[in-house]
């Protein structure tokens, strides 16, 4: 069923992510099914499929929000084993920005960026209040540095939950459905935050079915259908000449609209 | 076209709110002058005193237990009897205040542990308790547990100078022996104090500006034990013991702490943790499943986790009820007269209200008191409360 994945262009770098044939389930319910997915450094991938297919409990296992039963998965050289050890040595690499933002409400927007650092990394406070001032201007709030998130709309909130990703400066960002929350004249602004860092470089792996998105930045777009891997290709071949016939099917659905 | 209508004044809810609350309170003012009135009248009628001549009367009862305070029969008035009471029923209430919210906040969280047997027996302590009175639970502990369990005072059960038995715990009393040696220590506790304060200031500027975390807390309360154990002996070993011995049917010397007092904290502090382990399981599941994804997702660990993103969140679920437990627990400490605790109910709505008939004045002040005592808690805990709430926004 898999297509082969695009030969690798060259300007990409070495494997960060490796997956090997994983299954997990669910009790007696089988979400992944063995899934093959090499990501290399630079790459960015984009992870599309209907509702329901594997696709959050896909990424979720990469940084051990979920466990997988079978197979492996190796980050920047680590395999994802029950090693508490290991799992908090991904984690701190890989950075993740949810749909609904997840940001703590207890504290400022500038806390919530140097909370991580300053605890897991061990940063000093003012180095890491510096670096988190130099996300926000990337991400293009840092005047709401001392509000707290309740004080923000959600365009802004999920700009700040990809800075405060950021502060701990991983080495591949995971997206899942980030702009899916948002009202319309958001969406854009949280997407220009992510074209940006596409543009810097960053390993991106990105639920989204924003195909605007997927066809501007990625260098490979996935789709999912009852927890497989169906059909990868580059974002042309993917979109104007999809082999698949559910892919067709999805396709036609989405871009109806 | 209605801009200019303006709305008829009994329509207007500024003008109606603020007249139904002057009919309310003129109702409320009528009903408690017609009770008042009615009693003083009632009391009269019947030959009854009311004032306040017997405060300085000598009680003559007996109080066994009055640590702040002494109490030596045909000396002590009626009024020293009162603070004797408000006395006794503040240190039960801030003993099992103490003791509820440590145990409360322990079965709080092993409710919500993956462990399904510790989680099953968490539910079970806090059903149990929760669903029986009161009442009987410090009857139940008094006299079929304890009293029936502990020897009688020549068998006591010997823990060095501690002894306990069915009358109580009898422990050693600090005596002073060189009140100049007293001072110097505790100067000597002061200065430590500052220096344990200064250590933790430094501490945390030092976290700030490395990262490197210390045990602050525990370094303190090492340093604070070990330091003031050292410091005692520096400044000559100012007290000595009075130590329990054992005489022909009792102890002599020493303190006693009777064994209806130690039931019925015992019992408080279990009741009450009940509730309290309630509030601490529904806080902390008000903290949504994202949170504490995101904070993993950062890389945090399950300890910091729950310390710095869980912990802070739940709180502002878990005191607010947490509040009320506490001035139960303190008006529920006037059910010591069902074991014979010495506390404002037994010793002043009691005993005093018997021997005086003097009911209006006494039920009175003791009415005063639990007031005074709900209201400071209140006020405390809603002063907590509010800085942890405005941390939101
Ligand atoms: N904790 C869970 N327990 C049992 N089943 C689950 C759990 N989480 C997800 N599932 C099931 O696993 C399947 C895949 O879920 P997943 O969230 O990965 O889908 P998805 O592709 O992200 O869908 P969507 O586009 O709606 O987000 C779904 O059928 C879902 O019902
Ligand atoms: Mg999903």
């Amino acid at each position: 069923m898999t297509t082969d994945a695009p030969t690798a262009s060259a300007e990409l770098g070495e494997t960060v992510i490796n997956i090997d044939r994983l299954n997990k389930w669910y009790g007696q319910f089988h979400v992944l099914k063995d899934i093959d997915l090499n990501v290399k450094r630079g790459e960015r991938i984009v992870i599309c499929g209907p509702s329901g297919s594997g696709k959050s409990t896909l990424i979720r296992c990469i940084n051990r929000l979920e466990s997988h039963q079978e197979g492996t998965i190796t980050v920047d050289g680590i395999e994802l084993t029950e090693d508490t050890k290991h799992i908090n040595d991904i984690r701190r690499e890989v950075g993740m920005v949810f749909q609904h933002f997840n940001l703590f409400p207890h504290l400022t927007v500038l806390e919530n960026c140097t909370l991580a650092p300053i605890w897991v990394r061990k940063t000093a406070k003012k180095e890491a209040e510096e670096i988190a001032m130099r996300y926000l201007e990337r991400v293009k709030i840092p005047e709401q540095a001392n509000k707290y998130p309740g004080q923000l709309s959600g365009g802004q909130q999920q700009r700040v939950a990809i800075a405060r990703s950021l502060c701990m400066n991983p080495r591949v960002m995971l997206f899942d459905e980030p702009t899916s929350a948002l009202d319309p004249e958001m969406i854009a602004e949280v997407l220009d935050v992510m074209v940006g860092l596409a543009e810097d470089g960053m390993t991106m792996l990105c639920v989204t079915h924003e195909m605007g998105f997927a066809r501007k930045v990625a260098n490979r777009v996935i789709f999912m259908d009852g927890g497989q891997i169906v059909e990868q290709n580059e974002p042309e071949a993917f979109f104007n000449n999809p082999q698949n016939e559910r892919t067709q099917l999805f396709l036609s659905q989405i871009l109806q609209h | 076209m209605t801009q200019n209508t303006r709305i008829p004044f009994h329509r207007d809810p500024a003008v109606r709110a603020i007249a139904a609350q002057v009919v309310a309170l003129l109702l409320v003012i009528y009903g408690l002058y017609s009770v008042f009135e009615n009693t003083v009248n009632n009391l009269v009628a019947r030959g009854m005193q009311t004032g306040t001549g017997f405060f300085d009367e000598v009680a003559p009862f007996k109080i066994g237990f009055s640590p702040f305070l002494d109490f030596s029969l045909g000396e002590t008035t009626y009024l020293e009897v009162f603070f004797i009471g408000i006395q006794n029923t503040i240190l039960i209430a801030v003993l099992g205040i103490i003791a509820a919210t440590l145990l409360g906040f322990f079965v709080g969280v092993v409710r919500l542990s993956p462990n399904w047997l510790a989680s099953r027996a968490a539910l079970g302590y806090i059903e149990m308790f929760r669903n029986t009175p009161l009442l009987l639970q410090i009857m139940f502990w008094n006299f079929a547990v304890f009293l029936p369990s502990l020897p009688a005072p020549k068998n006591s059960i010997e823990m060095g100078f501690v002894y306990l038995n069915a009358r109580g715990i009898h422990v050693p009393t600090p005596v002073v022996e060189d009140s100049t040696g007293l001072w110097i220590w505790m100067a000597l506790l002061m200065a430590l104090c500052i220096g344990l304060y200064r250590f933790a200031r430094l501490a945390k500027a030092r976290f700030e500006e490395t990262g490197e975390r210390l045990p602050v807390f525990w370094i303190n309360i090492l340093g604070f034990l070990a330091g003031g154990y050292v410091l005692y002996f520096v400044a000559g070993s100012p007290l000595g013991w009075d130590t329990p011995e054992l005489g022909r049917f009792n102890f002599k010397g020493g303190g006693q702490l009777p064994l209806p007092m130690f039931s019925l904290w015992f019992a408080l502090t279990v009741y009450t943790s009940a509730f309290i382990a309630e509030n601490v399981r529904a806080g902390i599941q008000s903290v949504s499943h994202g949170q504490t994804e995101a904070a993993h997702a950062l890389g945090l660990s399950r300890k910091d986790t729950v310390n710095l993103v869980v912990i802070p969140q739940a709180l502002r679920v878990i005191i607010p009820p947490t509040i009320s437990q506490y001035l139960n627990l303190t008006k529920n400490s006037s059910l010591a007269v069902a074991v014979g605790f010495e506390e404002i109910v037994a010793l002043w709505a009691g005993i005093t209200l018997n021997q005086t008939g003097q009911a209006l004045i006494i039920i009175a002040m003791t009415i005063a008191v639990y007031e005074c005592l709900s209201l400071f808690t209140s006020a405390v805990l809603n002063w907590y409360n509010r800085r942890v709430q405005l941390t939101e926004r």
